[in-house]
């Protein structure tokens, strides 16, 4: 294993699905079933049985709505005043009006959710306004259950692949894939009608406090494939500057944590033990005041659960320490920190990009149709904001429908041959030089910059100087980069990734001269909202093989948003009492 | 340039008496999201070979045997 061999081969297919995470599964199982005589692919850098952010489990839905607690029009009203108004709702309406029926769905798989004594729904309040989070009783089943269905239906799987650049045909439409085998370094080519690109979040953008590479938020495979290979293909990606930035146990990874504990009676709270925020769920506006509060003298900031009884607490572990970072109990033991005991340390992550819980991703409207013919999206890297699991799920749903049918209408497109010689010198060209900087050096150098230069508080002296910084790395990756084996291999392409994502982080960042998002876009030299000159999505894409940007307005909202509900986020900072 | 190792404790340890890797077991290195685990050519057992953890846990889970550990990354502890 590991040695790198030479190797091309070409299937075809109907529907080519890119990420067998969350929203990729679904998609494929989906076109499945609407369409079985088609031939549909599920395509995985890692094994689908344990890849994505789902690897082990789920502690529960973040955004259910679930009729009786909530309706599609409350949602979306919520969730565009949680992302400053640059929202299109139809792409959220559609969601909350179908997430119900996935749920269903989800259920006659084994998942289970929380009821009460009466047998409905247990649905809890966190968000600022309305109640969304159902607990999950043995969320730890969910990848299991998914890859039941995969079986059942039949779908595909190639694991071990990783896509590494789409294929377009003359007219632009969506032609196919390239991938790489990342344990023999042979190439796959899959010629397809449609492609959904369902591979995650840009995770492993920033570098997380501790300087462990792998220790980031989003499980460490998702490097921004996915928005690069778009970005590539000539997609539009959309408010990439709306970066993620989740609260989190300091120096270890799992979220810290509002959707599980808070229910209970836990908050965040500040060195004095006070709340200082009104409201745990993840918004940039909220993480604005958590920064603002690890930065002053009450700071840093704390997850506070030890005015709980032990059982509750015990109840929470039960949960945090066994579900979907099942590692946490162990990180507090060899620290020796008790939530019953002592309040426990939290911290700010890395920056990333993701739409699942903010809203930078690659720009699909309704159908999770992309602005390339042919080409899906759905999940953390498809630009529905603060989508989730369920959104995953949902939208995953959605686009494996619309894209089998559209499918079963069109021929599978021509490629330039040429553009696959092209990829593999590309892909190949590390592995010819005998001396040179290994892929983990130019990782860490690249994502340590992004940290220095390209976090906010975003400042736009210091943006350019990253940009500049970047490009070195970028020449050493082009001309100095030496791989070893396929497993370096694909590391390298990630590194590539990764860079793609950093260059469109400060180029959008730079686009968009004003504040907006909270501490997603803070940008110190353009501090205020400019509702007149930038209530509009900035859209990024290649053009003639540069980038661009431009502005798209957001479309007329399907669900008014009353002047007086607008900045109920901005107003995330508990009242000082006198 | 000459390329050095750095050396490093690796967080995810096997059990050699435990693995039934020379029996024909792979799911460690089968589930693991990362790729990061192998065969020792040398002992026929498992091991961790790239120090690239996410420490989520699916060897440890899946493993048949209870031969894998899940510890967490020097940096971080
Ligand atoms: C630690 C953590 C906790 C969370 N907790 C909750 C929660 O409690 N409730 C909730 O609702 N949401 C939660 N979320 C969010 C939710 O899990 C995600 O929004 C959702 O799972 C994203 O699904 P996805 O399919 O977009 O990505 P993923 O599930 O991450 O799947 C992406 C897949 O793409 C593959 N891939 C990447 N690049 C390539 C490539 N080049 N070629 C082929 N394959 C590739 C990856 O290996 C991976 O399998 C959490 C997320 C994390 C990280
Ligand atoms: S899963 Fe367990 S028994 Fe199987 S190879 Fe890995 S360590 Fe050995
Ligand atoms: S903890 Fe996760 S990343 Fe680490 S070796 Fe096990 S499966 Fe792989």
């Amino acid at each position: 294993m590991d040695e790198i061999k030479q190797g091309l081969s070409e299937i075809e297919c109907d529907v080519l699905v890119i990420g067998g995470g969350t929203a990729g599964p679904m998609a494929a199982y989906k076109a499945k079933r609407r369409n079985p005589k088609a031939r549909v692919v599920l395509l995985e850098k890692a094994n689908v049985k344990r890849s994505g952010a789902i690897a082990m489990g789920m502690d529960g839905l973040n955004n259910a709505v679930v009729p009786g607690f909530a309706t599609p029009e409350q949602y979306t009203k919520e969730i565009t005043i949680a992302n400053d108004g640059i929202c299109d709702q139809a792409p959220v309406y559609k969601y909350a009006s179908r997430c119900f029926d996935v749920i269903q769905e989800l259920d006659s798989f084994g998942i289970k959710f929380q009821k009460t004594e009466n047998g409905d729904f247990d649905v809890k309040k966190v968000h600022h306004l309305g109640s969304y989070v159902l607990p999950m009783p043995n969320g730890e089943t969910v990848k299991k259950a998914l890859y039941r269905q995969l079986r059942r239906e039949k779908v595909l799987i190639s694991n071990r692949y990783m896509a590494t650049r789409l294929l377009t045909a003359k007219d632009g439409r969506i032609a196919g894939v390239i991938a790489v085998n990342t344990r023999s370094a042979e190439f796959l080519v899959l010629r397809a009608k449609t492609v959904i690109l369902c591979t995650g979040a840009a995770g492993r953008l920033g570098l997380p406090q501790s300087g462990y590479l792998w220790g980031t938020y989003e499980n460490a495979t998702n490097s921004g494939d996915g928005y690069a290979m778009a970005y590539h293909a000539g997609a539009g990606l959309a408010n990439i500057e709306c970066y993620q930035i989740n609260p989190l146990i300091k120096d270890y990874n799992g979220p810290a944590c509002a959707y599980v504990a808070g229910p209970f009676g836990a908050y965040t709270a500040n060195s004095e033990g006070n709340r200082f925020i009104e409201c745990d769920y993840w918004s940039g506006q909220m993480m604005q005041e958590f920064y603002n509060e690890l930065q002053s003298g009450k700071g840093p900031v704390f997850l506070k659960l030890n005015h709980l009884h032990s059982d509750t607490v015990g109840q929470i572990e039960a949960v945090l320490h066994k579900v979907e970072r099942p590692s946490r109990g162990r990180f507090h033991e060899n620290r020796g920190t008790n939530y019953r005991e002592k309040m426990i340390e939290m911290h700010i992550s890395e920056i990333g990009l993701c739409s699942g819980h903010s809203a930078s991703g690659v720009f699909v409207d309704e159908f999770a149709r992309t602005t390339v013919t042919g080409l899906y999206s759905a999940g953390d890297m498809a630009s529905v904001p603060h989508n989730y699991m369920l959104g995953a799920f949902t939208n995953g749903a959605v686009a494996g429908e619309h894209a089998v049918d559209f499918a079963a209408e069109v021929d599978v497109p021509d490629y330039d041959r040429d553009d696959v010689v092209r990829e593999q010198e590309r892909v190949l060209a590390p592995t010819q030089r005998d001396d040179g900087i290994p892929p983990n050096q130019l990782e860490y150098k690249a994502r340590r910059l992004v940290n220095d230069y390209l976090q906010p508080p975003k400042v736009t002296a210091k943006m350019q100087i990253g940009q500049a910084r970047l490009a070195e790395v970028r020449d050493d990756l082009d001309n100095a980069m030496v791989v070893r084996d396929s497993h370096e291999l694909m590391r390298a392409l990630e590194v590539s990734s990764i860079l793609d994502c950093a260059d469109m982080a400060a180029y959008a960042s730079l686009f968009r001269t004003e504040s907006r998002w909270g501490l997603y876009h803070n940008r110190v030299d353009y501090p205020e909202k400019n509702e007149e000159d930038w209530f509009c999505h900035s859209i990024l894409s290649k053009r003639d093989g540069r980038m661009t940007a431009e502005k798209r307005a957001v479309e007329p909202y399907l669900v008014p948003i009353d002047e007086s509900e607008r900045d109920a986020y901005d107003r995330q900072r508990i009242r000082q009492h006198a | 340039m000459p390329i050095a190792y750095a050396p490093t404790t690796v967080p995810v340890v096997v059990d050699d008496v435990k693995c039934i890797a020379d029996k024909g077991c792979t799911v460690c290195v089968d589930v693991c999201p990362l790729d990061v685990l192998r065969i020792s050519d040398l002992t026929g057992k498992a091991y961790m070979k790239y120090d690239e953890c996410w420490y989520c846990m699916p060897c440890e889970t899946d493993c048949p045997t209870g031969a894998v550990t899940v510890n967490i990354p020097y940096l971080l502890r």
